[in-house]
């Protein structure tokens, strides 16, 4: 505003562009507001009414009666509260598998796609099949999967293949759970990044290929020298994407264990949600969030730094 | 690989979608070929297809079962016998047939509220100056980064705060706040493609931002607008958490709290849980199939199903 007053000649002119403004605000506002106020309301207050429900010990049904107990929240997490640890780990763990995991086998199934060939569009189809199928059906189908006593996959182990005597507990037992929690993870991840990456391909420029197999490249060469750098963005994105994803996981984990057994499988998300409606502990719970969201942010700008620098291509 | 024969000379490489004719064989002699590439990718990708439908094979063959199987032994795709019954059964007995009436509805005035605020805002962002434009669209690009989990809780206390808990209007204003960023910044991108040409001829004529705004711009988009619709569907029917932290009167829920109910009543009739699950699949699995097209080759490229 103040830059166009100073070069503005006369205070006519000053005027008119001042009414002008002025109108072309009146004319925004029946466009922009609804969206912007729904945003101020229900995205950024909740925000700000977080950050100082954190700070209180908060009573959801009377909010007045809270008891102002200031960091004592995010002391308790961090130096207090064992579980929180375990679903700490657990989040973590869950990141570091699933993520390499997807894209890797999402990035294979891109290759194998790419290029001439007879049913591309039904791989195509079924493998995204997993993608746009609700979190709960999923939940529930690997439930049945892993279910404890003749459940598919005890099946296979024990009747068919006699890999072992009895069936596995799978969901009962901390570290047996871990696997169909990430394989689920896994399975319905890798049409999204098999998508992301087919693209990428697609628009590599085929006479790269064409230039490198006249200079006697093989095929592992070309993937190696060209394929990868080349799609060194799309990893960026899609890491991005998916860690951010990935620590948002909840339902699966909610659905396949509850947190179980003791809480060794809480990941952060289901251990906020049963800390706020199970243990009625609403202000712990929006720290848990917090500190989770915190940690997202926080990786999310270290990444992008980090990626920045080996990106220049 | 390098055993298999060399490829046929006219037969362009698998590997590359334009490849111009011969060398599919390199200098080395190394064979690449067609023939050798294309097993290995028919073996891989075919077993890479099972192990993705498998499991819902296991979903559909057991809810064809003709027995009401705690856990039907030993697991089939097609078991003997089958039939829809469990389907029936899923629609009476676990009440689903009001539950996904009231997905249907809650899902249809999501789409309508999330188009509507989504297309007006985008459309100011693209087409008016007006003071504060860029701030404030960067500071929507920031709430976009900001992960939704943070703020679950404390958006459950708001809508406390404003009576909204218990209705449909809370998940309305749950489903469009969380879209608008995104969708602002996706439909923004589209509308400022269209010439400005056009919106001065409408000025010309006599039109306003109104007129231009629906009659060039929305027709023009059709297919960004589709988009928006399409997610702002299967965002509001897949819709779990919010659903079951709002809705407490059993004449509100939604499908997916209706399956998360009937699941826990009936520990583990599968059978008819899984036909609810395939009957509540079926609106995605069909919108994905008209509209493949869409998903796959990825306009929407956001990643808010990731």
């Amino acid at each position: 505003m103040t830059t166009i007053t100073v070069l503005a000649p006369a205070s006519s002119g000053t005027d008119r562009i001042r009414r002008r403004r002025r109108r072309s605000f009146v004319a925004a506002l029946p466009f922009v507001l609804p969206g912007l106020a729904i945003v101020l309301v229900f995205v950024v207050w909740p925000l700000i009414k977080g950050v100082q429900m954190s700070l209180f010990h908060w009573n959801l049904p009377r909010p007045e009666r809270s008891e102002f107990v200031g960091l004592d929240n995010f002391v308790r997490a961090l130096t207090d509260d064992p579980t929180f640890w375990v679903a700490t780990r657990n989040t973590v763990l869950y990141a570091v598998i699933t993520v390499p995991a997807q894209m890797a086998l999402g990035l294979f199934a891109a290759v194998l796609l790419t290029g001439k060939l007879r049913g591309r569009t039904v791989f195509r189809a079924l493998y995204y099949l997993p993608v746009v199928t609700s979190w709960l059906v999923v939940s529930f189908v690997f439930a049945f999967l892993f279910s404890d006593g003749p459940g598919p996959v005890n099946y296979l182990l024990v009747d068919i293949l006699g890999l072992r005597a009895d069936p596995v507990p799978w969901l009962h037992q901390t570290w047996t759970a871990q696997l169909p929690i990430m394989l689920l993870g896994i399975w319905k991840g890798i049409g999204w990044n098999m998508v992301m990456f087919l693209a990428a391909l697609q628009s590599i420029p085929p006479e790269l290929y064409e230039a490198a197999r006249i200079d006697g490249a093989n095929t592992w060469q070309r993937f190696r020298r060209i394929t990868m750098p080349l799609l060194q963005p799309t990893f960026q994105f899609v890491s991005v994407v998916l860690i951010i994803g990935a620590f948002n996981v909840f339902l699966s984990v909610y659905l396949l264990t509850g947190g179980g057994p003791e809480r060794s499988t809480e990941v952060l998300l289901s251990y906020m949600y049963n800390q706020a409606f199970t243990g009625l502990d609403f202000g712990y719970g929006v720290t848990i969030g917090l500190l989770l969201g915190g940690a997202v942010l926080v990786l999310g700008f270290l990444q992008r730094r980090i990626m920045r620098g080996s990106v220049d291509y | 690989m390098a055993t298999i024969k060399p490829a046929p000379v006219d037969t362009p490489p698998a590997s590359v979608e334009h490849g111009s004719s011969p060398a599919a064989t390199n200098r080395r002699g190394v064979t690449s070929g067609p023939l050798g590439w294309r097993i290995v990718r028919y073996v891989a990708l075919t077993l890479g297809a099972i192990v993705m439908v498998l499991p819902f094979g296991y979903m559909v063959g057991t809810a064809l079962s003709p027995e009401r199987w705690v856990m039907p032994y030993p697991p089939t795709l097609w078991p003997a016998g089958a039939t829809l019954r469990n389907f029936g059964r899923a629609l009476t007995e676990a009440g689903l047939a009001r539950y996904a009436l009231n997905s249907v509805i809650v899902s249809l005035v999501a789409v309508a509220l999330t188009v509507a605020i989504s297309a007006l805002s985008a459309y100011g962002f693209a087409r008016i100056e007006f003071p504060g434009r860029e701030a404030i669209f960067g500071f929507y690009l920031v709430t976009m980064m900001i992960p939704d989990m943070i703020a679950l809780l404390p958006r459950f206390q708001v809508l406390r705060d404003f009576g909204m808990t218990n209705s449909w209007t809370g998940l309305w204003a749950i489903y469009t706040s969380g879209a608008v960023a995104f969708n602002t910044f996706l439909l923004r991108s589209f509308f400022l493609r269209i010439p400005a040409e056009i919106e001065d001829a409408t000025r010309i004529d006599g039109g306003g931002h109104w007129t231009f705004f629906t009659r060039i711009v929305l027709p023009l988009s059709k297919p960004a607008i589709a988009t928006v619709a399409v997610f702002a569907f299967l965002g509001a029917w897949d819709d779990f958490w919010w659903a079951r932290l709002l809705l407490q009167d059993p004449g509100l829920r939604t499908l997916p709290i209706g399956i998360q109910l009937f699941f826990n009543a009936h520990a583990t009739q599968w059978t008819t849980v899984f036909a609810a699950t395939t009957l509540a699949s079926l609106p995605e699995i069909l919108i994905f199939i008209v509209l493949q097209r869409y998903f796959v080759d990825g306009m929407y490229t956001g990643g808010l199903r990731g």
